[in-house]
């Protein structure tokens, strides 16, 4: 198998590791971009393809497929956040999210959504974002969808996810097919430890290497600390050097000056950047209004092997959930299938000794489905917020209300009937206190009366959006409909941290074409202000 | 006020305490465990993974010892600050009235059975207090996920491990 990151390397792309920096240096450039994810590495592409010049910078290391071994225990320290182990400040929410060239689209399953006609209507609504209609987003989307090769996904269904379909059918929910970004796929299963057959239509293999190619430079083990900034402009984006660790600092610096920055870190990393800078910011709105879309969990004990660790992750979906209330509403949810490995597995689930062991028995017979909650919507969802540590580290407070409760309790019960309608011998809703329920008529009196708090349902993420909203004045906004932020002219922001509210859907495609429409807007801007004179 | 909030309060107090004096241990910056920690993590283990470790004793001891250096290597591919936290965590629990007065452990952590810490981990995995809630979560990923993500821990889930062919 041709790895073509190492050939691209061969070839002479521009990478440099920080971590081997003997002393300190400064840049100039056209464009910095902060972060190498679906915002970052889009907008590296668009703004390397008219002629500008481009810097990426990013924390996390540069790795491809010779290093992808399908191994959890070399991927999560590796490729995630904090070991795949990120916490809210409470540790009450475990948050999967990428730290790596590619971010977390090098290491995500592949969902793919466009974004909900109805949250665009929201958009308009409440944060005035009149351009951002479904019709204006259509070619970005299929710009898209055509550059990842996102498409139905036509090898049928893993058992883990075909079970959601069977159990949707008995109770008339209705289900359907999830569209994937990849080509090629080999229907392995392993997408969250990176693609080891580079079928994954990640950054990482498209649009981080287009820019690579056109000649821009990628800064990896290098952390993004401030942005300067005189009277209305940033001038200087001051830079520090990880050890090879990844971890600690070298003590060697970077100063990167541009034209035009882009902070594209995710919804953590985005606003803390802001927050570390100092940038004007008079409605404090910065880090607020931070969305998880939280997820509860259901495990079932199914009569015949699942085997939910093998094919394609997630390929089938259930929005009956999101559908039963107006979108301010109690919350709604998205139903899918969660793919299984043994250490994911093995943390997610409640207790220990033998009956932890008990059930780790049969892993093999395991289904589990997930409820991914739409917060932002309710006027009780306002989501959590980032603030900075002490040593300028970012912390997310996310405070579990009972408007989340509500829903998630909603959705323990919707996912266990589903599992027992599917045939499951026992259901047990990931909860310290919940035990495994024979059928439907024990189940449900027992989920109705289970307590409800942080620590004590288990609650993950792997979507964080928001902290730096889009809106159509800076009285609701950090940035406008184009990421551009309201106070410094020459500042973009263009990741999951421009959602206003969360989605209720997989947020990739969504950040792809936001981020995708910001870039070209931007790069029309600072290449027609800088058409070179004719001799 | 009852006998169970004043107690509830003084421990708080008094956990506050020992937190500050931990961190205060442990202000030098990251380091490897040090042969208390490793017998306090090994003791946990012990209980955590009773049922999934063999009962031979050499066998279990090796296999506890292979866990908690999968343990350390986590910890050392943390975030500063989580390590930080950890460290505070790991510094309290080795010191005798910390152990003694939160888990509720009388004995020195090389001294304990399965039952007295499985008792004190049911403790902490149903306390009031977040922080002994959130303790106990750390101490569950950390061992589950040291003994899980190691190859020979996945025939007896019957996990055939990732394909192997040509990539």
């Amino acid at each position: 198998m041709i790895d073509p990151i190492k050939a691209g390397l061969a070839s002479g792309w521009r990478h440099i590791d920080a971590s081997t920096f003997t002393r300190n240096h400064t840049v100039d450039t056209d464009v910095v971009i902060v972060g190498t994810g679906a915002g970052g590495g889009v907008s590296a592409e668009l703004l390397s393809a008219a002629g500008l010049r481009v810097v990426m910078v990013e924390e996390g290391p540069l790795r491809s497929s010779t290093d992808f071994k399908m191994l959890e225990a070399v991927a999560y320290p590796d490729l995630y956040q904090d070991s795949a182990a990120r916490k809210t400040a409470d540790k009450a929410i475990n948050i999967l999210q990428g730290r790596c060239v590619g971010g977390s689209t090098t290491v995500n399953w592949t969902s793919s959504f466009r974004t909900p006609s109805e949250v665009l209507d929201y958009w308009q609504r409440q944060f005035g974002l009149r351009s951002l209609t479904v019709e204006a987003l259509i070619p970005w989307f299929a710009l898209i969808e055509h550059k990842l090769s996102i498409r139905p996904w036509e090898t049928p269904p893993n058992a883990n996810n075909q079970l959601l379909a069977v159990g949707g059918e008995k109770l008339s929910i209705p289900v359907g097919s999830i569209k994937r970004n990849v080509k090629g796929c080999w229907n392995l299963g392993y997408c969250g430890m990176g693609c080891p057959t580079n079928a994954k239509q990640s950054m990482l293999l498209t649009s981080i290497p287009a820019a690579l190619q056109r000649g821009a430079t990628l800064y990896t083990r290098l952390r993004a600390e401030r942005l300067r900034f005189a009277g209305n402009a940033v001038t200087t984006l001051d830079c520090q050097a990880l050890q090879p660790d990844g971890l600690h600092l070298s003590g060697k610096r970077l100063q990167l000056r541009a034209r035009h920055f882009i902070v594209a870190a995710g919804a953590i990393g985005s606003p803390a950047l802001l927050l570390r800078s100092g940038v004007p910011d008079p409605q404090r709105l910065i880090g607020k209004r931070t969305f998880l879309h939280p997820v509860v969990i259901s495990a079932a004990r199914m009569p015949n092997r699942v085997d939910a660790y093998a094919g394609a992750p997630q390929t089938l979906y259930s929005d009956h959930f999101l559908h039963q209330a107006p979108i301010d509403g109690p919350l709604g949810f998205k139903i899918e299938s969660a793919p299984l490995h043994p250490v994911l597995f093995s943390t997610t689930l409640p207790g220990f000794g033998a009956a932890h062991q008990q059930v780790m028995g049969e892993f093999t017979h395991a289904q589990v489905l997930l409820a991914l909650l739409r917060d932002g919507f309710h006027p009780e969802s306002r989501g959590g917020q980032v603030r900075l540590a002490d040593d300028g580290s970012p912390v997310l407070d996310y405070p579990l209300n009972e408007t989340i409760w509500e829903a998630a309790r909603r959705a323990l019960l919707a996912m266990a009937e589903i599992q027992f309608a599917a045939g499951a011998r026992s259901v047990t809703p990931v909860h310290e206190l919940a035990n495994a329920y024979a059928n439907w008529t024990e189940a449900k009196p027992a989920i109705t009366a289970l307590p409800l708090k942080p620590l004590v349902c288990r609650v993950v993420s792997a979507h964080v959006m928001g902290g730096c909203g889009m809106a159509d004045s800076a009285q609701r906004g950090v940035v406008d409909h184009r990421g551009r932020h309201f106070w410094l002219e020459n500042l973009t922001v263009n990741d999951g941290s421009l959602l206003p509210t969360s989605l209720g859907a997989n947020p990739q495609l969504t950040i792809y074409g936001l981020a995708a429409r910001n870039a070209s807007l931007l790069a029309g801007e600072l290449v027609s202000r800088t058409a070179p004179a004719l001799p | 006020m009852n006998v169970g909030r004043r107690q509830l309060l003084r421990t708080g107090l008094a956990g506050g305490l020992l937190l500050s004096f931990a961190g205060w241990l442990n202000a030098a910056g990251d380091r490897r465990l040090n042969d208390a920690e490793r017998e306090m993590l090994s003791a946990i283990a012990n209980a955590l993974l009773d049922g999934a470790l063999p009962e031979a004793a050499a066998e279990r001891e090796q296999r506890l010892a292979v866990t908690v250096a999968g343990i350390e290597k986590a910890v050392g591919g943390m975030s500063p600050a989580t390590q930080k936290e950890l460290g505070e965590l790991f510094g309290l629990l080795v010191l005798a009235p910390g152990r003694r007065m939160l888990a509720g452990v009388s004995q020195p952590w090389r001294k304990t059975n399965t039952s007295e810490v499985a008792e004190f981990l049911q403790g902490w995995r149903g306390s009031r207090l977040q922080l002994l809630q959130s303790a106990y979560a750390a101490l569950h990923d950390l061992t589950f996920a040291a003994w899980y993500g190691r190859p020979e821990n996945w025939l007896a889930i019957a996990y055939p491990g990732p394909p192997r062919g040509y990539f």
